[in-house]
């Protein structure tokens, strides 16, 4: 197990060299560059010379790539030409904010998703299968921008049920300590804080997972039709077993391993998804950020951001890795 | 505006949660905040399209860091409430001598900066003095941009001139600037949050001067971070980075009246629909840039939208000078040509079909407001027939025009960009010319193209700073150091509109200054290096509890005199 978690990480070595080149190579063949994003519209050709001197900008494409490389090694992505801040310090403030968004989407999809899936697959044929798989076309289809309207529009504007952007109430003064708001509420005993950040997570997080959700339904739903027909189920059936464990053992549990490949993927997605959605619900995460930093061509942010994203990207279809070993004895690693 | 269920369960659980505070050592709450909130003032949220970059004045440079300064901070001079002219801050009074070169500034007495300490003419002069002398990377035309743009050079940068000759504090209450040159931009220019003046003990501490950098990025000290103090009607509280929140609370040692809020939050919101959603929902009071299409339906709602005078120039931007190598088209160094493409577009109906209610047409490139104004320029009225037969004479019927117009952008002059294109482009097909148009996304393709001269036609515009024709019509067109004009306008070569900016700049009598201003703009509504086409009026909305927000053309609002019902 250690062997292969090692070897895992081991491999991630050669994936961020390729993508840090990428990356690079990339950002600097972009029109523009960093000179004319930071002096704006009336910047003079002389004003954007003398910008690039400073910053060395002006120096040879591969001497720059080494001068960050050099410096990525240990965690230096220079500074955010917008807050001047490290990059480094921007990302671990605001990779809690999307973990908890991440998080709250999974568990919304998971569990809507399953249950529907599965109730679906029971009643095959059924107007609840056909409302979800119907329901399920139309969630992968809906941009989220425009579900975040309604949602908003309707949660926050007309009922007033729940806050429609940002990740706690500005007037609530929370302690914070690891910046994963609801974790610090529980921690400190600020329910309120606590309350107020889960209330803050829901409208982003159905926005987020609906996706998720729609592809989770039919997985699942495609994958219990198929268990249903094994010969082992219907051995179980004629052994006499209850009808409850033949269900819960026989059948979700085998139709349950392709949607954790899913479930793996998806996370991964998620972290995209979360570019769109935390810009349009204004939630301080890693994704608004990374929204900024496009719009502002602000370099160091991106290749920062893109590249420990990359990390944490690994980090996860790691986890889903191990975790199938605890679905499925047949795969479980050596 | 009716509180939301969940702040009422907030409000339940935080009175929990006071009970249990007690108890809790890891929090880091004032016992005394449980719930009682405040007999005077309240709290505003005002709904910001981003963060500030930083909150140092003298590097500061976009609308919202301007935004949080001018509640921080206050310079010699500021801006008339709701209007353009300057007027007396922390400078009661200034007098000019004859030759225009020395400003004697009579300073307002017992005022202090936020850490305490005095405000007074060596103040003036340590901030003064501090700009002049800026280093490394201080002097990054990103970071000192408005002191630049007003002053030119640094004291370590004598090849490049600069206006600033010197100030003296020969007593508590009086500083005296001179300058090496008269410039009309004095001494408007100091109205300018950018010349706001901090307190030299924080600039100092805090390291002010020290910004660092790698390659890409200026590193601010911890000064223009977290320490930035002022003598305005607000303190800065806290910065809340991850959620774009800036906190600034009432200064109640203020000098002035002082502010009626107990805390304006200014809370970073991107999304326009999102900034609009939240203030329907009631989490927001307030927000600037709305869209001219809400205009209506908020104020139907009930909400009060507050439409500023338009201070602003949209102009179709014209190639005419042939810069070598550009490509531009030769047809339109013919004034005939130039003329054609002005009656060609009908800028009644853009006013009142594509831009909000207030806007006006223009017939040059200054806002009626601007000192310098001439109402006897050279007009093109819309007269397709007048085009088509000024084409026919130039022999250029059929001319092909590359029209490059911005895509991904909203501007207070250019709402919808899209729109605005398709408008004028129909009109100049209708008078006889052949349009070629090419979108582009804002920045920074579009500004890059259309200022390096790439398009034969364009799209731009223009908000002005501060009351000074200079910022309009010299920004424009006034002779860059090769002795030519900007390559926007296609780097045309016309000495006596460069002569008559020069002259109106360096001229100290202020009526002489406007007449000379007058005389520039008609010579360039004779040359006509672009079309002007309209002034429109951006605005702000805030909920209908708040009151005393005055909308200022210059989008420079202070918030002292707003208060908040409920």
């Amino acid at each position: 197990m250690l062997r292969f978690i090692l070897r895992r990480l081991v491999q991630l070595v050669p994936i961020l060299l390729g993508l840090s080149i990428l990356l690079f190579a990339w950002l600097r063949a972009l029109p523009g560059g960093p000179a004319q994003a930071a002096l704006g519209e009336r910047a003079t050709p002389e004003a954007i010379a003398r910008y690039n001197e400073l910053f060395g900008l002006d120096q040879p494409l591969y001497v720059q790539y080494f001068r960050f490389l050099g410096r990525a090694v240990q965690l230096d992505f220079g500074s955010s030409a917008q807050t001047g801040r490290p990059v480094t310090t921007e990302f671990l403030e605001r990779m809690p904010g999307t973990i908890e968004l991440t998080l709250f989407a999974m568990v919304f999809a998971i569990g809507v998703g399953i249950p529907l899936g599965y109730l679906a697959a029971r009643k095959h044929g059924s107007w609840l299968d056909s409302t979800s798989v119907i329901g399920s076309l139309l969630g992968v289809a809906i941009p989220v921008f425009f579900l975040a309207y309604l949602l908003r529009l309707l949660f926050a504007v007309q009922l007033g049920w729940l806050p429609g952007s940002g990740r706690q109430d500005v007037r609530m003064d929370a302690t914070r300590i690891t910046n994963f708001y609801v974790l610090d509420g529980l921690l400190t005993r600020e329910w309120d804080a606590a309350w107020d950040a889960v209330l803050h997570l829901v409208l982003p997080a159905i926005a987020l997972g609906t996706i998720p959700l729609a592809i989770i339904v039919r997985i699942t739903r495609a994958s219990v039709l198929d268990v249903v027909n094994e010969d082992y189920v219907r051995t179980a059936n004629a052994k006499g077993l209850a009808t409850r464990t033949v269900r819960r053992r026989h059948i979700l549990r085998n139709a349950l391993l392709p949607v954790s490949t899913t479930i793996g993927l998806q996370t991964g997605l998620l972290l995209s998804g979360a570019v769109l959605t935390e810009t349009v619900f204004a939630f301080g995460g890693v994704g608004s950020a990374l929204r900024d930093a496009i719009f502002t061509r602000d370099f160091a942010v991106l290749q920062g951001f893109i590249l420990l994203l990359a990390v944490v990207y690994v980090l996860v279809n790691l986890l889903v890795d191990i975790s199938y070993g605890l679905l499925d004895p047949r795969v479980r690693v050596r | 505006m009716q509180r939301r269920p969940q702040r009422l369960l907030a409000a339940s659980a935080a009175a929990l949660t006071a009970v249990t505070l007690a108890a809790c050592a890891s929090s880091d709450r004032d016992s005394g905040e449980g719930g009682a909130e405040g007999e005077s003032g309240g709290t505003l949220v005002f709904g910001a399209t981003s963060d500030p970059i930083m909150l140092d004045p003298a590097f500061a440079s976009d609308g919202e860091t301007f935004r949080v300064i001018r509640q921080v901070y206050e310079g010699l001079l500021t801006n008339e409430l709701g209007g353009t002219d300057p007027v007396p801050a922390l400078a009661e009074d200034w007098e000019v001598s004859d030759d225009g070169l020395e400003y004697t500034f009579s300073l307002r007495d017992g005022v202090q900066f936020h850490d305490g300490t005095d405000f007074n003419g060596e103040a003036v002069c340590f901030n003064f003095e501090r700009w002049f002398n800026f280093e490394g990377l201080a002097q990054s035309p990103s970071a000192s941009t408005y002191y630049q743009d007003v002053f030119g050079g640094f004291a370590s940068t004598p090849e490049t001139p600069n206006i600033y000759a010197g100030c003296e504090a020969p007593d508590e209450t009086t500083a005296v600037i001179t300058l090496n040159r008269v410039t009309s931009k004095f001494p408007a220019a100091l109205s300018l949050p950018a010349f706001s003046i901090a307190s030299p003990t924080a600039l100092e501490e805090y390291d002010a001067d020290n910004l660092s950098g790698s390659e890409d990025a200026l590193t601010y000290p911890a000064y223009a971070l977290e320490h930035p103090t002022g003598t305005g009607p607000f303190r800065f509280d806290s910065w809340d980075r991850g959620n774009g929140e800036v906190t600034i609370v009432r200064n109640d040692d203020y000098w002035g009246e002082p502010a009626l809020l107990d805390e304006i939050i200014f809370r970073a919101i991107p999304d326009g629909n999102t900034r609009r959603q939240e203030l329907q929902a009631g989490s927001i009071d307030g927000y600037d840039f709305v869209a001219p299409a809400d205009y209506e339906s908020l104020a139907d709602e009930g909400f009060q939208v507050l439409v500023r005078d338009p201070f602003n120039i949209l102009y179709l931007g014209i190639n005419g000078g042939g810069i070598p190598g550009a490509g531009a088209n030769p047809a339109l160094q013919n004034p005939q040509v130039r003329q054609a493409i002005a009656h060609a577009i009908d800028r009644e109906t853009i006013v009142t079909s594509l831009l909000p209610e207030g806007a006006e047409a223009a017939i040059e490139f200054l806002p009626p407001t601007v000192d310098g104004y001439a109402e006897d320029v050279t007009t093109y009225d819309y007269d397709p027939d007048r085009s088509r037969q000024l084409l026919t004479e130039a022999g250029a019927l059929g001319t092909t025009l590359r029209f490059f117009y911005p895509t991904d952008v909203s501007r207070p002059y250019l709402p919808d960009p899209a729109a605005m294109f398709q408008v004028i482009s129909q009109n100049l097909t209708d008078a006889g010319f052949t349009v070629q148009p090419t979108a582009l996304p804002w920045s920074p393709d579009y500004l890059n193209v259309v200022q390096a001269g790439g398009a034969d036609v364009h799209l731009l515009g223009w908000t002005g700073d501060y009351n000074d024709a200079y910022n309009f019509v010299g920004t424009f067109f006034a002779a860059k150091a090769d002795g030519l004009a900007k390559a926007e306008f296609g780097a045309f070569n016309n000495p006596e509109i460069f002569q008559a900016l020069a002259t109106a700049d360096a001229e100290p009598d202020p009526e002489a200054r406007t007449a000379l201003y007058q005389e520039a703009n008609r010579l360039i509504m004779d040359y006509l290096p672009g079309v002007p086409i309209s002034h429109s009026p951006p605005a702000l909305v805030v909920a209908e509890n708040v009151s005393g927000l005055e909308p200022s053309p210059l989008t420079a609002e202070v918030f002292t005199g707003v208060s908040i019902d409920g």
